[in-house]
């Protein structure tokens, strides 16, 4: 396929990405959205009130970059995870095997349809935290960067979990016993440095922990982790997981006999 | 003659060690229109879907209009239009994206994508339904959805993996008609069906293949030559209660207007219909009974079958 043709391939499976997710938005970025409002609620308003200040930010402040973080993350990963599965189980992934398409392009396809959906839920929480609390933008660069790689990665890591899931429970295990514990203690509620010495060099071996703080940085100036780190750790976890994925997809592993 | 599609020596062994081709060898020519025929398991699938690359094989050459996929595989993938067994579109998306996008995957630029989608559409019926979800399209409405798909690349070859399994018996001869016209306008056909008649009416040359081998490689014409003996439908004037016990021609009675005749290869009719006249009965029409193909596959699938019981 020459370069023109491969752009086209490229676009078509975007758009049949963006086009599912958006067809199903009362599923797929309204729930996000109102789970959000209700942590802003209960742990930013009413619990907030009483912790006080982190980094001299209000407990809310301190919270948003969090939450806008979680959700791009979490959603960014269902996405990929449940439309590679989809596509396997009824078996509309043939379409692009049969076709000359390159199984880069179809790796890069589905995780921008996970990059669009982790973008767009991560903007509509952007929104709805405005009502709660202002969102100055420290960093625009790298609030747009961090979001845009952790996304990348995150969807990734759903694309190989389709890949290798064979039934709808192998969909949720990853994200109920993975992602959720390791998103929760990844620093979205607190700071490390409110913990222990020893429970802070445990949440160093956290990846999340790294995105959470870039992007609060870019948000707010402050992290408990250095920026190049948090660049480093989400790129060189991006090289590995498209790496993985792409000799995943070239093996024809869990979709082709 | 240009081959559309060669195959050497190609074996597939499953993991668990099941072996569902044990080297076979096919020949297609270009503008060919060919049966692949063979019982449930025998191994059609597995040809078409190491051909599709949807399976890999374990060794052998498979080469789509010269093109090697071990090889030049994306070139030989741009010849091929494949409709498989089972649906496998996006039941949620509307008719029109599926076979849009699916000319994307191909490079086909969106606008002449969509003049293409709007030309198949039209051709197989399914322009009023280019709005609807998948879903809730009829099955003919399905299998010729995928047909649509597979031809909007413009395929060189088009494989059908049973097309029109489960489908009435005048959205079958539709898709016969439009099949043989686009045979007819250049583009080779493969076709596997269990309507033996189907393969029979439409089909040049046949390869048939039975627990993983090919047992029969040949031209139609050559392959029904083989029967020594036809059978021919009487439609009778008028209704007979019993048929006449003729000497060298037994009749069987199908129903009061209707007698069936074996009748031995090369042998001449007019006795039969002399004796017929003599009883007074009166034949309005014949036809060939067109189960030939049926006798004779079920004749080369069997002799394997006891050839092997009888090694083994």
């Amino acid at each position: 396929m020459s370069p023109r043709e491969q752009w086209i391939a490229f676009q078509s499976i975007v758009i049949k990405e963006v086009m599912r997710f958006a067809r199903i938005w009362v599923q797929t970025i309204l729930p996000p959205v109102i789970t959000t409002m209700l942590y802003f609620v209960i742990f930013g308003n009413l619990i907030g009130s009483q912790i006080g200040d982190v980094h001299g930010l209000t407990y809310m402040e301190y919270i948003v970059p969090g939450l806008i973080m979680m959700a791009v993350i979490t959603n960014s990963y269902a996405n990929t995870v449940s439309s590679f599965f989809g596509a396997k189980f009824h078996r509309h992934i043939e379409e692009m095997m049969v076709s000359p398409t390159p199984n880069y392009l179809i790796v890069a396809g589905f995780v921008s349809g996970g990059l669009a959906r982790g973008l767009s839920v991560g903007l509509a929480v952007s929104i709805v935290s405005l009502f709660f609390a202002g969102l100055n933008l420290h960093n625009v660069l790298v609030v747009v960067t961090v979001a845009m790689l952790t996304s990348v990665l995150f969807s990734l890591g759903g694309l190989i979990n389709g890949v290798f899931a064979r039934t709808f429970d192998h969909i949720s295990i990853v994200p109920t016993f993975v992602l959720q514990p390791l998103t929760y203690l990844g620093g979205v509620f607190y700071s490390i440095q409110m913990l222990p010495e020893f429970w802070q060099g445990v949440s160093l071996l956290n990846p999340i922990l790294y995105m959470v703080n870039g992007f609060r940085y870019g948000i707010l100036g402050v992290s408990d982790i250095e920026l190049w780190a948090c660049y480093g750790i989400i790129i060189g976890f991006i090289a590995v997981l498209f790496t993985f994925a792409l000799v995943l997809m070239q093996r024809g592993v869990g979709i082709r006999n | 003659m240009t081959q559309a599609l060669t195959i050497r020596d190609l074996r597939k062994v499953y993991p668990g060690g099941f072996e569902a081709l044990k080297g076979i060898d096919i020949d297609v020519a270009e503008g060919d229109f060919f049966a692949l025929l063979g019982p449930n398991g025998a191994g059609k699938s597995t040809t078409i879907g190491i051909i599709t690359s949807l399976v890999n094989k374990t060794s052998g050459r498979v080469a789509v209009f010269g093109h090697d996929i071990d090889t030049d595989l994306a070139a030989a993938k741009t010849q091929i239009g494949l409709v498989p067994q089972e649906f496998n579109f996006h039941v949620f998306e509307p008719v029109e994206e599926i076979v849009i996008n699916q000319a994307g995957y191909y490079g086909i630029p969106r606008p002449e994508a969509r003049r293409r989608t709007e030309r198949y559409l039209k051709e197989l019926g399914l322009w009023d339904k280019r709005r609807e979800q998948a879903r809730d399209l009829s099955g003919g409405m399905k299998r010729r959805l995928m047909i649509a798909r597979a031809l909007v690349h413009e395929p060189r070859l088009l494989i059908l993996d049973e097309p029109t399994a489960g489908v009435d018996i005048e959205v079958r001869r539709s898709m016969w008609d439009f099949l043989q016209g686009i045979n007819a306008r250049g583009t080779t056909i493969i076709l596997t069906t269990h309507y033996l008649e189907e393969a029979e009416s439409l089909c040049r040359n046949i390869a048939i293949i039975d627990h993983g081998q090919v047992v029969e490689n040949t031209s139609m014409k050559r392959l029904l030559a083989r029967l020594n003996r036809e059978t021919f439908v009487l439609d009778l004037a008028e209704p007979v209660a019993r048929p006449p016990r003729l000497p060298g021609h037994p009749l069987r009675q199908v129903d009061e207007l209707t007698l069936e005749v074996d009748v031995e290869k090369g042998s001449s009719l007019n006795g039969l219909f002399g004796e017929l006249s003599e009883h007074g009965i009166s034949v309005v029409s014949l036809r060939n009974k067109s189960n030939r193909l049926e006798e004779l596959f079920l004749d080369l699938v069997k002799g394997g079958t006891i050839e092997r019981e009888a090694a083994s």
